[in-house]
């Protein structure tokens, strides 16, 4: 077990015990010892001035891509565990489409243990809703959940048919564990490699519209309504699907929503110039699906922050739009993206975006974390909100560089990230 | 320092003696009008073919056919100074094979231009002669070409520049010496 | 003095270029149609310059009229064409250009099936890129052979009445037509079936005219695009035989029609489908007219950007040498 810390004079936000003032805080034995004003250090303790920081339950991100088993080239477990670190994340869900995709109980497995192995972060795998991810025939769910999986999705695919997602769904409730939906109505979406619309048509690139979304997540309500499963929107970028999750969730859907920091800051002008590191899918939108999915947002409509990280090598991206893969990576940058877009564009403040980038998400997957409370997993990020930084991919911890925020500045540095009480990463020395 | 910046070295009335002169040895050289074909390269040989012409038709009695040629397209500076906006054209009123054909520009200077122009007729025919009449000649020459017919001589350096001005383009008829920094 | 209009390395695109741009290229075309008439039909100005066609799709018009273009300016030319070269054994565009630049080529034209690969190229070598024809983005060179065409009869651009008939959504000859003609002050319509008018193209400066009937009574100039066979299989429209009846350009609609109207046609036809061979082969057809402007405007393309290099702004103060 590592020494007991203690992080002192740090201004403490934890949502889930709507704290928020000057405190110290002390880990040990991988848990939350103590908060308080004025703690002794125990014998043995490391003690650090955190003064003019945030002292914040580590973020939590149920949306990653980590390429292993498959293309290691792009990422591995251990090194997008080691960028969640960078970027402040201590828990992340591994979506299941790496090759082979996690659709049994060995594969789940592996990806616990390879993320263990690795202690930069908690890594849950999120299992195949159906056998390769093929939308024909059901996995066993029990048996994922039983290896480790906190969650079930086809991620980068929709479940296509209703009546296998409908079963799944029924079933998957019987074990508590939510259908993470990417939401896509394949007909609509066919050939689309951008979103539709005045961009689209002068760039000459065939558009997916916003329909593609709508439709698909009206459908998902629906069946959810119809099982009574847990559902969670993935990545929403439309201001439809918006409206249809708001309604859902007035009529009593156990529905949530999550929205990624790409979505909530950029347009599909981004696009322009061909730019495939602005290609990723669903698309950027339009300035008016910006502004609906960050209304959502702060409503609670949509409950969480998710970054859709989907690492993939230059080469791959370095061609014709067309033919590039759809994808960004955004472990390293969600945090300072947000805080930019949102705190210091007044639509949230500090405590409200710890909420929707840690408590919510953790909530909605059954995570142990999420929390400070005295007894909880001692998972916690120390970041600067004020300090402003340039986003250099090459500085990057993830292997993949693709990002559209390459040399924006962004707003939030992480300082410090703790897991189990342990620092897995320091950036003191970073400028 | 010149306290004069542009130097009028010939003015109308000497433009118009040597005009009249060198039509005078055209023809002479020629032994006649038979066969000769005067063209002027853009712009300003263009308006000097169409005073030599008058002058020849003037004691003559016979009318010249009179042709234009653009060598831009025939330059072999384009990486050197770059596409020019406007081409004009480039106009042989009669077949120039088998006769005698003067080419007639402002100056002669590095001889690049006569070259250029040279190669553009070939592209017409093949003239028994091809002969060359400048206004101007001011040395400086890049290659083995000489003018047959000239105006005037002046020594110039590269520091200078010799304009020939024609009304059509510049409201008056002179030759001026310029500073051309 | 003329004033110069500078160009960059590249044509990519008409979105791109300023209206001084696009009228200097329509005057230097208008010289370059007297060197295709004359009986020795070529000037040495690209003497020693080597141009690669690099074609990923299949075409004949636009490549042999590239071809000519270049011929005729003295050009040394190669033609690289889908089949038979390593763009089917899977090497990449990067690859390519980085092979053609250690070749020292000085142009290159490209025509490729994905939007923007002539910019991706551009980005990429040292060597001019004109694009002919990349996905459904732009084919600035019929964009600009079209305008000079309606300009040779209509007497100008400016306030002229132009509309586009056809699959607008797949076209790139649309977007460049739009782009130029816009600039240049022509009122610029489309016309088509609604599967084949793409969102957001009123964005563009464009009004859209659902039927064809509508268009005939509004337009000067018709600009009718060849329907792509495959459009039917894929799902944009029933039949030919119904696309014929509803938007195909024929006699008995122009003769409706309250003026005279300019028909142009990018090539290759489909006769009988979008448009009949008693309009194609009409009095009012230019369409051979734009395959010998299109010699013309590539010839202006390939003469204002091959002067572009970089001493070249120094020596133009020696310009007055003659």
């Amino acid at each position: 077990m590592s020494r007991p810390v203690l992080l002192r004079g740090g201004r403490v936000i934890d949502p889930s015990q709507k704290l928020d003032e000057i405190l110290d805080l002390l880990l040990a034995d991988g848990c939350v010892a103590a908060f308080g004003k004025g703690l002794q250090a125990p014998d043995g303790c490391e003690a650090l001035d955190v003064s003019g920081l945030v002292v914040a339950p580590g973020l939590v991100d149920l949306h990653v891509h980590l390429r292993e088993p498959g293309e290691e080239h792009k990422e591995t477990i251990a090194s997008g565990a080691r960028a969640a670190a960078a970027g402040g994340f201590t828990s992340i869900c591994a979506m299941p489409n790496t090759r082979p995709p996690i659709d049994d109980p060995a594969a789940v497995g592996f990806v616990r243990a390879a993320g263990e192995q690795a202690g930069f972060a908690h890594v849950y795998p999120v299992g195949a809703v159906s056998i390769g991810l093929k939308g024909e025939e059901m996995t066993e769910i029990g048996e994922l959940m039983a290896a480790g999986a906190v969650a079930i999705s086809d991620d980068g695919r929709p479940v296509a048919d209703s009546g296998l997602l409908s079963r799944a769904m029924e079933y998957a409730s019987a074990f508590d564990i939510a259908y993470f939906s990417h939401s896509e109505d394949l007909g609509l979406s066919a050939g689309g490699v951008m979103n539709e619309g005045a961009v689209s048509t002068s760039l000459g690139l065939r558009g997916i519209p916003n329909a593609a979304e709508d439709t698909a997540v009206a459908r998902d309500c629906i069946v959810a309504e119809l099982t009574g499963g847990q559902l969670h929107i993935l990545h929403v970028s439309t201001r439809g699907a918006v409206e249809i999750v708001r309604a859902a969730k007035a009529r009593g859907v156990n529905v949530t929503a999550e929205a990624t920091p790409h979505h909530l800051s950029l347009t599909d002008e981004a696009v322009r110039g061909y730019r495939t590191e602005a290609k990723m899918n669903p698309p950027l939108r339009s300035a008016a699906d910006v502004a609906a999915v960050r209304d959502a947002l702060v409503e609670g409509v949509i409950d969480s922050i998710a970054t859709d990280h989907a690492p993939h090598h230059y080469e791959d991206k370095d061609r014709e739009f067309d033919y590039a893969p759809f994808g960004i990576v955004g472990l390293e940058t969600a945090l300072g993206v947000c805080v930019r877009e949102l705190v210091v564009g007044g639509h949230l403040d500090l405590p409200e975006l710890i909420d929707r980038l840690s408590c919510r998400p953790a909530k909605i997957a059954g995570l142990p974390a999420g929390s400070l409370a005295e007894g909880s997993v001692a998972d916690v990020v120390v970041f600067d909100p004020e300090s402003r930084w340039t986003c250099q991919p090459e500085e990057f911890y993830s292997l993949s560089r693709n990002t559209p925020f390459a040399g924006q500045e962004l707003v939030g540095r992480v300082v410090m990230t703790l897991v189990s009480g342990r620092t897995v990463h320091d950036g003191r020395g970073d400028r | 320092m010149h306290s004069e910046p542009n130097a009028v070295v010939m003015d109308e009335r000497a433009v118009r003696r040597a005009v009249a002169r060198m039509a005078r040895e055209i023809v002479e050289r020629n032994a006649g009008t038979q066969g000769l074909i005067l063209v002027g390269i853009h712009r300003r040989g263009v308006e000097l073919a169409d005073l030599i012409a008058e002058e020849i038709e003037k004691s003559e009695e016979q009318k010249i056919p009179l042709g234009t040629l653009d060598i831009t397209l025939y330059r072999d500076d384009l990486s050197v100074i770059g596409p020019r906006p406007v081409i004009g054209a480039s106009d042989i009123p009669a077949d120039i094979e088998g006769r005698a054909v003067v080419i007639i520009d402002d100056v002669c200077y590095t001889g690049r231009t006569a070259r250029a122009a040279i190669d553009h007729l070939a592209d017409f025919g093949r003239p028994a002669r091809i002969y060359l009449c400048v206004l101007v000649d001011r040395g400086g020459r890049e290659l083995p070409i000489q003018p047959d017919f000239v105006g005037r001589h002046f020594e110039v350096t590269p520091a200078e520049d010799v304009a020939v001005l024609v009304p059509e383009e510049d409201g008056r008829l002179a030759v001026e010496l310029r500073k051309t920094e | 003095m003329t004033k110069t209009v500078e160009f960059g390395k590249d044509l990519t695109g008409l979105e791109g270029l300023s209206v001084d741009q696009i009228s200097t290229i329509l005057d230097v075309a208008e010289p370059f149609k007297e060197i295709s008439e004359r009986p020795i039909k070529k000037v040495p100005v690209l003497r020693g310059k080597t141009i690669v066609n690099l074609f990923y799709e299949p075409s004949t018009r636009t490549r042999v009229s590239f071809e000519f273009a270049e011929k005729r300016l003295s050009a040394d030319t190669v033609n690289i064409s889908g089949s038979g070269s390593s763009i089917v054994k899977g090497e990449s565009l990067v690859d390519t250009a980085r092979n053609l630049e250690a070749m020292r080529i000085d142009m290159v034209v490209i025509r490729h099936g994905s939007s923007g690969a002539a910019r991706f190229l551009a980005d990429r070598i040292p060597s001019n890129v004109i694009n002919a024809g990349d996905g459904q983005h732009e084919h600035p060179t019929q964009g600009l052979l079209d305008m000079l065409t309606i300009r040779d009869h209509m007497g100008g651009i400016e306030g002229r009445r132009v509309c586009i008939v056809g699959d607008i959504l797949h076209s790139r000859v649309a977007r460049s037509n739009i782009y130029g003609l816009t600039k240049l002050g022509a009122d610029v319509a489309v016309c088509g079936p609604p599967t084949l008018i793409p969102h957001g193209i009123e964005e563009l400066g464009v009004q859209v005219f659902k039927r064809v009937e509508e268009a005939i009574e509004w337009a000067e100039v018709l600009n009718v695009l060849r329907l792509q066979l495959e459009r039917m299989k894929a799902g944009y429209i029933p039949s030919l035989r119904e696309y014929n009846r509803f938007f195909g350009i024929s006699v008995a609609r122009l003769e409706k029609a309250p003026r005279d109207i300019l028909i142009l046609h990018p090539g290759p036809m489909n006769r009988g489908v979008e448009i009949d061979s008693h309009v194609a082969d009409g009095p009012h057809s230019v369409i051979l007219r734009q395959v010998t402007n299109g010699v013309a405007i590539r010839m202006a393309v390939l003469y204002l950007l091959a002067g572009g290099s970089p001493e070249r702004a120094e020596a133009a103060k020696m310009e007055n040498r003659s």
